[in-house]
C-alpha cells in the first residue's frame, strides 16, 4: 500500500497549532521554546535530563486516550512530538494572572526560593496530580525524583505537594474540562502519514508505522534511531554529534503493544518504563524498587525498555533484571526476525549484535515458575536518579534436598557489557543453599569480573559488593529481615 | 472628607511569615533571569574554549578551523583586552582571564569564540587545534605537599596558651587525620552574563553575579576603562551559595570584551558540564590533628594543621582557610591551641566561596576531635561535647582571642536533647544494633556556633537608596543581591516597617552599581545585617525630614508626630500616608535618601592573629537519625530534628526555608556529592549525571525544623535578627557523626570509625570491612 507523505511535523503548544516544515533532527523542544516561542518560563539547568528545571508536559495518544506526562524538554526533540500536546508553565496561571492550585500551593508553602528550579516543580507536580489527586509522600519524592532544588532542602516542596487538592479542584482544571476537545484536536493531527523532513544529515523521518519503520531502516542502514531520546538526546547536548539522519519512533501505537501471553511477557520496543510499570511490578513484584529507581519520573516517561536493551550501556538498569529473567530480544531487518537471549545480544562494550538495517522489535520476558527465588538488587551513590556503581540479578531454584538445581546471576557494571558471573553460577549450581556455598561462590567473583574504577566506585568496592549481595540474597532467601534499607515499607521482600 | 481606619498593624511587617517577593513569578515562569531578557535582534553569543590539559605548556594554538565555521565572527584571546588579563579578587594578578602560554589546570579558559549563536559558538570553541607540552600535575593536596608545592597566599596561624606544655601535661593523647571533601555549587542557573557597549568606553552589563561591584571593577580592570564607565546589574540569580562571589567576573569580563570590540551585545552562558569543570568550588581539606585530653574527655590541647586544596590561584582561599581556623573550635573551649593553615596551589581549578566558607571543613575537623576523644573514652560524644562548651570563668575565650560573650549553646542543646528525646534513642539504637545484623543505626547530636562577620572588616558596610514618590509609593535599592535567600523581602519588610506602610507599597529594584556604590559582595551570611541597617537609615533620614515637616507645617511638637499603620498622626489629625507625601513634595520636602551602615566593634589583625573578627555568634543544634547496610554502605537518614537560632527573626518562614535548604546542602557534601578527579587531573563529575546533590527523597524522612524563638541578638543588629545563610549548614554534620556511629556499632564503639567526607556508600562500607578486622584484633 502506498503511504501518503506529509512534510511538517504538527503538534499542539498550549493552545495553539504548531505546523513546521523546517525542524532539524536534532532541534529540541527546550531550544524550540527558549529560542524560538520566546516562552522562557522553562529553564535550561543541565541540558542531560537530570534537572528538571526544563519539565514540561507532554500529552500523547494511545489508543485514542490522552495523558499527559511530564517530560525534560531539554533532551527531547521537536522532530519525536508530532501529534502530541506540549503544555509549559505559560499556560498555568489563569488569563486574570490567578494562579493554578499547584503554583499557589508552592507560594502557600514558600517552596520557592531562587525561583530558577521552580517551573519544573511545578510542572512535575501538576503532572503528578492529574494522575494522582491525594498522592502520599512516597508518591511525591517519586514524582520529584528527576527534579533538583538546590535551596529548600525540598520540605517546602512536599509540604506544597500535599496541599494541592485542599487548593484547587482536578475536575475544574483546563487539561481535564479540555480534554475531549485536544483529543479530537490531536486524532486531527495525526494522520497516520510517513512524515519525512529535510535532505541527508538533515533527514527526519517518522515512519506510519512498524513495518514503514522496518522499511526505512532497510534503505537507512546509517539513520539513527530515537525511542525516548534519553540516551541520544545527550549525544547531541553533550557530545554535539551529529546524527542524523533521525528515525523517530516515539508516536508508533504498534512499537508500544504490551503482550501478556500464557508463559511470558512480550514489551514493545517503543513501551516506555512508566507504561510497563504496571504490567511489569504485577508479574515481577521484585522488580518494583528497581522500576522505581530508574532515572527520575521524565526519564521514564521518556524512556524506553527497548532502547535501554538496544544501546548496550554495561550500566543499563534493566539488562542485568532482563538477562536473570532469561528474556530475549526480537530484532528485525526488513520482514525478517530473529530472537536473541538478551545475554547473547551484548557482544562487548560498544558492540552489540545489531546488523545495520535492523532493530529492536520486542523484547520477551518469560514468567518465573513458582519455583523461582528472584531478586535483583541496585547499588548507587544516590539512592534514586543515578545510574548503578553495581546492578546485580540472582535467580535460583532449589530442589527438595535443598540444592541448588539452577542459578542465573547476572551484573551491570561489573564488566564492559551486563554479564553473567558463570564462575560463581558453576560454584554454586548441585551445591546446598548454605552459608558454605555463598562464601564459596562468593570467592568466584573475582575469575568472572575485573571490574573498573571510576566516578562511581572502585574496582574494590565493586568487587566486594558483588559478593555482599550475594550473601544479601543468601539471607533474604533464607528469611532473614532487615537485610536491606528501606525509607518506607518494604516493596517486596 | 478622608475617614481613616486605623489599623492596627501594617501587612508585612518585621517579624512576620511573608512569601518570598518573587514567589508568585517563580511559580509562574515570570521571574526574569538573565537568559530570559529580551535581547537585541544583533545581540552575539560567546563561548570558552578550555584547556585540555592540567597543567602544560602551550606550543601553538590552530584557529582555522573555528574560524571556518559559518556564523563565527571571530575568536578572543588575550590580545583582545586592552586592559589587564586578569581577574584576581585577591590582586595578585595570578588569575588571567585567558590563560596564557601555559594552562595550569583542565578546563582552564584560554579564548572564546564569538558567534551569531551559542550553538554555533560552542559547536566551533570545540573545533580549535591546541598543541600542548605537558609538564607534571598535582591535584591532590597530600601530593601538593610532598611536591612542594607553594602556597597560593600566606597562611594563618592562631595560638593561644602553650601548646608544648598543654599537651606534655595532659593524661591522654592521640593524633590523626581526615579527609574533607570539596562541593560543587550547584546553583540551578549556571553562569551568565549579558553585555551591551554604550558610547565612549561604556559598557553595561548583566550578570549573574553575588558581588556587582566587584564585577564592575574587574570589567573595568580587563577593558583598562574607569568603573564609572561600568555598569553591573543583576534583578536576581537563579541560586548562587558563594558560587557567584568571584567566579562571574570572568564571564563578565569576556562579554565586555567582546560587547566593545564588535560594538555588539554579547551573551555568555557555558554549557553545565562546563561551567562546573572551568569555575571554582569549596575546598577540600586534609586535617591533620593532634589532642591532648583528660580522663572526662576535657580537652587541653589542640594542634591542628589544616592544608587546603585551592587550586591554580589564590582567589579567595586567604580568607577561606583563615574561617576554617576561626571555626575549628566549634562550640569548645581549647585552653592551648595552635592552629595552622596550609593553602596549597593545586592543578586544579581555583576554589572559591561556598556557604560557609571554610567554616564548615573546620568545623568537620573540630567535631572529629570530639568524637576522638568519646570513641578513646568509650563515652557518648555528646557528653564529650557537653564537657567542653564554652562558659564560665576562663573558659570564653577563642584561639583568637575573641571573648564568647553571646554563648547560648547550653539552652539550645538542652532543649533539642529533651525534645528529641536523644537519650532515650540513643539507648534503643544500641539495643538494636544488638539484633540486628546487617543494619546498624547510628544517633548523633552536634551543636553550631558560626561567627558572623566578613573577616575583611572593609567589607563590612553597605549602602542603600530610597525614594518615596508623590503618590507614596516607595522605590527601594540596595547593596545586596537576590539569589534566593529572600534578602529583597527581608529588606523591604525593613523598609515598610520604618515607614509604617504595607509591604505592598515598596517595590525592590534590581541591584545596581549606578545606584549603589562600593558595595560588598552579597556573602558570609551579611545581607540582612548589612543592607537591612543601611536601608532603615535611608528611610529614617526621610522619616526625620517629615517628621520636621509636620511640626512646620501643622505647629506641633516633634513628639507628637507617630508613623502608624499606612496613616501619619500629627497631633490629633490622622492623615494617609500617601497625602501626607504629597504635601510634604509640595513642601518641597526631599523625599529621597541613600543611607549607610558599618559594623560597630569589630577589628582583626591578621598577622597577629588577634581581635574580634565577628560582631556575634550565630548558634544551632541538629540531631540526625540514620541506618546503614553493613553489606553495601548504602545508608538512609531516617529522622533529623534541628533547632536553631536566627535571633529575633526578619521573617520566619524564609528564616526556616534558609535552615531546611542550608541542612540539606550541607548533607549532600558530608553524603554523596563526591568531587573525582582522574589521573590525568580531569575532573570527572562535572554534571547532574555524575555529581549527586541531595534529592526530595533523600531529605530526612523525619524532619522537624524549629526556630529558637526565644533567641533575641544581644547586639544591636537589624531589629535584633541573626544571619542565617551561613550557620545552619553546618547542622549537617550530625549525619556524618551518626553514620559514623553506625559504622563505629560493628566494633562495639570501641574504635574510632575516622569516617572521611563525603561519606559515600563506598567509603562507608570501607569503614565497616576496617573496623570490623581492626574490631577482631581488639
Amino acid at each position: 500500500m502506498e503511504l501518503q507523505i506529509r512534510n511538517s511535523i504538527r503538534f499542539l503548544l498550549n493552545d495553539k497549532v504548531v505546523e513546521r516544515t523546517d525542524v532539524s533532527p536534532t532541534e529540541t523542544l527546550l531550544d524550540f521554546l527558549r529560542l524560538d516561542r520566546k516562552l522562557r518560563g522553562t529553564k535550561e539547568g543541565c541540558a542531560e535530563g537530570d534537572c528538571g528545571a526544563c519539565t514540561v508536559l507532554v500529552g500523547r495518544l494511545f489508543n485514542g486516550l490522552l495523558k499527559y506526562e511530564s517530560v525534560n524538554a531539554c533532551i527531547r526533540f521537536v522532530g519525536s512530538l508530532d501529534g502530541c500536546h506540549v503544555v509549559t508553565v505559560e499556560a498555568l496561571a489563569g488569563s486574570d494572572g490567578t494562579l493554578h492550585p499547584v503554583q499557589q500551593a508552592m507560594v502557600d508553602t514558600h517552596a520557592s526560593q531562587c525561583g530558577f528550579c521552580t517551573p519544573g516543580f511545578v510542572m512535575s507536580l501538576y503532572g503528578l496530580w492529574m494522575q494522582n489527586a491525594k498522592p502520599n509522600i512516597q508518591e511525591i519524592e517519586k514524582s520529584l525524583q528527576g527534579n533538583l532544588c538546590r535551596c529548600t532542602g525540598y520540605a517546602a516542596i512536599i509540604r506544597a505537594a500535599e496541599s494541592v487538592t485542599a487548593i484547587g479542584d482536578l475536575n475544574k482544571d483546563p487539561l481535564v474540562t479540555e480534554r475531549a476537545r485536544v483529543t479530537q484536536q490531536l486524532l486531527a493531527l495525526k494522520d497516520g502519514k510517513h512524515v519525512v523532513l529535510g535532505e541527508g544529515k538533515q533527514r527526519l523521518v517518522l515512519p506510519a508505522n512498524v513495518d514503514d519503520f522496518a522499511d526505512v531502516l532497510e534503505r537507512n542502514p546509517g539513520a539513527t534511531i530515537v525511542a525516548g531520546s534519553t540516551d541520544v538526546g545527550l549525544w547531541v547536548t553533550k557530545f554535539m554529534r551529529e546524527i542524523g539522519p533521525v528515525v523517530f519512533l516515539s508516536h508508533l501505537d504498534d512499537l508500544r503493544l504490551i503482550t501478556e501471553d500464557d508463559d511470558r511477557l512480550m514489551l514493545g520496543a517503543g513501551v516506555s518504563y512508566t507504561e510497563a510499570y504496571p504490567v511489569i511490578i504485577r508479574h515481577f513484584p521484585q522488580l518494583t524498587e528497581l522500576w522505581n529507581r530508574i532515572g527520575g519520573e521524565q526519564v521514564r516517561n521518556m524512556g524506553t525498555v527497548g532502547g535501554n536493551v538496544a544501546n548496550g550501556s554495561p550500566i543499563g538498569d534493566t539488562p542485568p533484571a532482563l538477562i536473570g529473567l532469561g528474556a530475549t530480544v526480537q530484532l528485525r531487518k526488513g520482514n525478517n526476525r530473529r530472537s536473541v537471549p538478551i545475554e547473547k545480544y551484548f557482544i562487548e562494550y560498544g558492540k552489540q549484535d545489531r546488523a545495520p538495517g535492523e532493530f529492536v522489535e520486542a523484547i520477551h520476558i518469560p514468567y518465573l515458575g513458582s519455583d523461582d527465588i528472584y531478586r535483583v538488587y541496585k547499588i548507587s551513590k544516590r539512592l534514586d536518579e543515578d545510574i548503578s556503581s553495581v546492578c546485580g540479578a540472582f535467580r535460583i531454584t532449589l530442589d527438595e534436598r535443598g540444592r541448588v538445581e539452577n542459578a542465573i546471576i547476572a551484573f551491570g557494571g561489573m564488566a564492559g557489557t551486563p554479564k553473567r558471573a558463570s564462575a560463581v553460577e558453576a560454584s554454586l549450581t548441585g551445591a546446598v543453599w548454605d552459608e558454605g556455598a555463598i562464601e564459596k561462590a562468593a570467592a568466584a567473583f573475582s575469575d568472572d569480573f575485573t571490574p573498573l574504577t571510576d566516578w562511581r566506585a572502585s574496582a574494590d568496592y565493586r568487587l566486594l559488593v558483588a559478593k555482599n549481595l550475594l550473601r544479601r540474597f543468601y539471607l533474604e532467601t533464607g528469611g532473614e529481615k532487615l537485610v536491606r534499607l528501606n525509607r518506607y515499607e518494604p516493596a517486596f521482600g | 472628607m478622608n475617614v481613616v481606619q486605623p489599623m492596627t498593624r501594617i501587612r508585612g511587617g518585621v517579624h512576620e511569615k511573608q512569601p518570598h517577593e518573587s514567589g508568585h513569578k517563580h511559580v509562574s515562569g515570570t521571574a526574569e533571569y538573565i537568559d530570559d531578557m529580551a535581547e537585541p535582534s544583533d545581540t552575539l553569543h560567546a563561548y570558552l574554549g578550555l584547556s585540555h590539559r592540567a597543567h602544560a605548556e602551550i606550543v601553538s594554538i590552530d584557529f582555522e578551523a573555528v574560524k571556518l565555521c559559518a556564523g563565527v565572527i571571530g575568536v578572543l584571546t588575550v590580545d583582545d583586552i586592552p586592559g589587564h588579563n586578569d581577574v584576581s579578587p585577591a590582586g595578585k594578578h595570578d588569575d588571567p582571564v585567558f590563560a596564557v602560554g601555559k594552562v595550569e589546570f583542565h578546563g582552564q579558559p584560554i579564548f572564546a569564540v564569538i558567534a551569531e549563536t551559542r550553538q554555533i559558538a560552542r559547536q566551533a570553541a570545540s573545533k580549535v587545534k591546541i598543541a600542548y607540552r605537558d609538564l607534571d600535575h598535582v591535584t591532590d593536596v597530600l601530593e601538593a605537599e610532598k611536591a612542594n608545592y607553594p602556597l597560593v597566599i600566606d597562611p594563618l596561624k592562631l595560638e593561644r596558651g602553650d601548646i608544648a606544655v598543654g599537651l606534655a601535661g595532659a593524661k591522654n593523647r592521640l593524633n590523626g587525620e581526615m579527609r574533607i571533601g570539596g562541593q560543587d555549587h550547584f546553583y540551578l542557573e549556571g553562569h551568565i552574563a549579558f553585555a551591551i557597549p554604550g558610547e565612549d568606553d561604556e559598557v553595561t552589563v548583566f550578570s549573574s553575579t553575588q558581588h556587582p561591584s566587584e564585577t564592575q571593577h574587574m570589567v573595568g580592570h580587563v577593558l583598562g576603562i574607569p568603573s564609572n564607565a561600568v555598569t553591573v546589574n543583576v534583578r536576581r540569580m537563579g541560586g548562587g551559595f558563594g558560587g557567584k562571589e568571584t567566579q562571574a567576573n570572568l564571564f563578565a569580563a569576556v562579554a565586555a570584551i567582546a560587547a566593545k570590540k564588535y560594538r555588539r551585545a554579547v551573551k555568555i552562558r557555558p554549557d553545565r558540564d562546563d561551567d562546573m569543570i572551568a569555575t571554582g568550588k569549596r575546598h577540600d581539606f586534609h586535617v591533620a590533628y593532634e589532642l591532648g585530653f583528660d580522663d572526662e574527655g576535657r580537652i587541653e590541647a589542640v594542634d591542628a594543621t589544616f592544608s587546603a586544596r585551592c587550586g591554580f590561584s589564590a582567589d579567595l582561599s586567604g580568607p577561606v582557610t583563615d574561617r576554617a581556623l576561626f571555626h575549628a573550635d566549634n562550640c569548645y573551649f581549647y585552653p592551648n591551641v595552635r592552629l595552622r593553615s596550609r593553602p596549597l596551589k593545586t592543578n586544579t581549578v581555583s576554589n572559591t566561596a561556598f556557604r560557609g566558607f571554610g567554616g564548615p571543613q573546620g568545623m568537620v575537623g573540630g567535631e572529629r576531635m570530639i568524637e576522638e576523644i568519646a570513641y578513646a573514652l568509650g563515652k557518648d560524644p555528646l557528653e564529650i561535647r557537653k564537657a567542653n562548651f564554652y562558659g564560665g570563668e576562663g573558659r570564653n575565650l577563642t584561639p583568637y582571642h575573641q571573648t564568647v560573650e553571646d554563648n547560648i549553646i547550653p539552652q539550645i542543646i538542652a532543649e533539642l536533647e529533651e525534645s528529641s528525646e536523644y537519650a532515650a534513642r540513643r539507648e534503643a539504637i544500641i539495643n538494636f544494633n544488638r539484633h540486628s545484623r546487617i543494619i546498624k543505626r547510628g544517633i548523633a547530636l552536634t551543636p553550631v556556633k558560626f561567627g558572623i562577620s566578613f573577616t575583611k572588616t572593609e567589607y563590612n558596610q553597605a549602602g542603600a537608596l530610597v525614594h518615596v514618590y508623590t503618590d507614596g509609593s516607595i522605590h527601594l535599592n540596595h547593596g545586596g543581591t537576590e539569589m534566593g535567600q529572600g534578602l529583597n523581602t527581608k529588606v523591604a519588610q525593613v523598609v515598610a516597617d520604618e515607614f509604617q506602610v504595607d509591604l505592598d507599597r515598596i517595590r525592590i529594584t534590581a541591584t545596581t552599581t549606578a545606584k549603589v556604590p562600593n558595595t560588598s559582595a552579597t556573602a558570609a551570611s551579611s545581607g540582612s545585617d548589612l543592607n537591612g541597617m543601611a536601608a532603615a537609615n535611608a528611610a529614617q533620614q526621610i522619616r526625620a525630614r517629615l517628621v520636621q515637616f509636620a511640626v512646620e507645617q501643622y505647629g506641633v511638637a516633634k513628639e507628637e508626630v507617630f508613623f502608624e499603620p499606612n496613616t501619619v498622626r500629627v497631633g490629633d489629625r490622622l492623615i494617609p500616608f500617601p497625602e501626607f507625601i504629597k504635601s510634604a513634595y509640595g513642601a518641597r520636602v526631599q523625599l529621597s535618601a541613600a543611607g549607610f551602615y558599618k559594623t560597630p566593634k569589630i577589628h582583626w589583625s591578621r598577622s597577629e592573629g588577634r581581635g574580634r573578627p565577628f560582631y556575634y555568634f550565630a548558634y544551632g543544634a541538629s540531631v540526625s537519625e540514620v541506618s546503614i547496610d553493613t553489606l553495601t554502605g548504602e545508608y538512609q537518614v531516617d529522622r533529623t530534628d534541628i533547632l536553631h537560632d536566627v535571633g529575633k527573626s526578619l521573617n520566619p518562614a524564609l528564616d526556616l526555608g534558609q535552615v531546611e535548604g542550608a541542612f540539606v546542602q550541607g548533607m549532600g557534601w558530608l553524603t554523596t556529592e563526591e568531587l573525582w578527579w582522574d589521573a590525568k587531573g580531569r575532573l570527572r563529575t562535572h554534571a547532574p549525571s555524575t555529581y549527586k546533590i541531595p534529592l526530595a527523597s533523600d531529605r530526612p524522612r523525619t524532619f522537624n525544623v524549629q526556630l529558637a524563638t526565644w533567641s533575641v541578638n544581644r547586639e544591636e543588629t537589624i531589629r535584633r535578627s541573626k544571619a542565617v545563610g551561613e550557620p545552619p549548614f553546618m547542622l549537617a554534620i550530625s549525619v556524618l557523626e551518626a553514620i559514623s556511629m553506625a559504622i563505629a556499632s560493628v566494633a562495639d564503639y570501641r574504635i574510632s570509625p575516622r569516617l572521611d567526607a563525603p561519606a559515600t556508600p563506598e567509603r562507608v562500607l570501607m569503614a565497616v570491612e576496617r573496623l570490623r578486622s581492626a574490631g577482631k584484633e581488639l
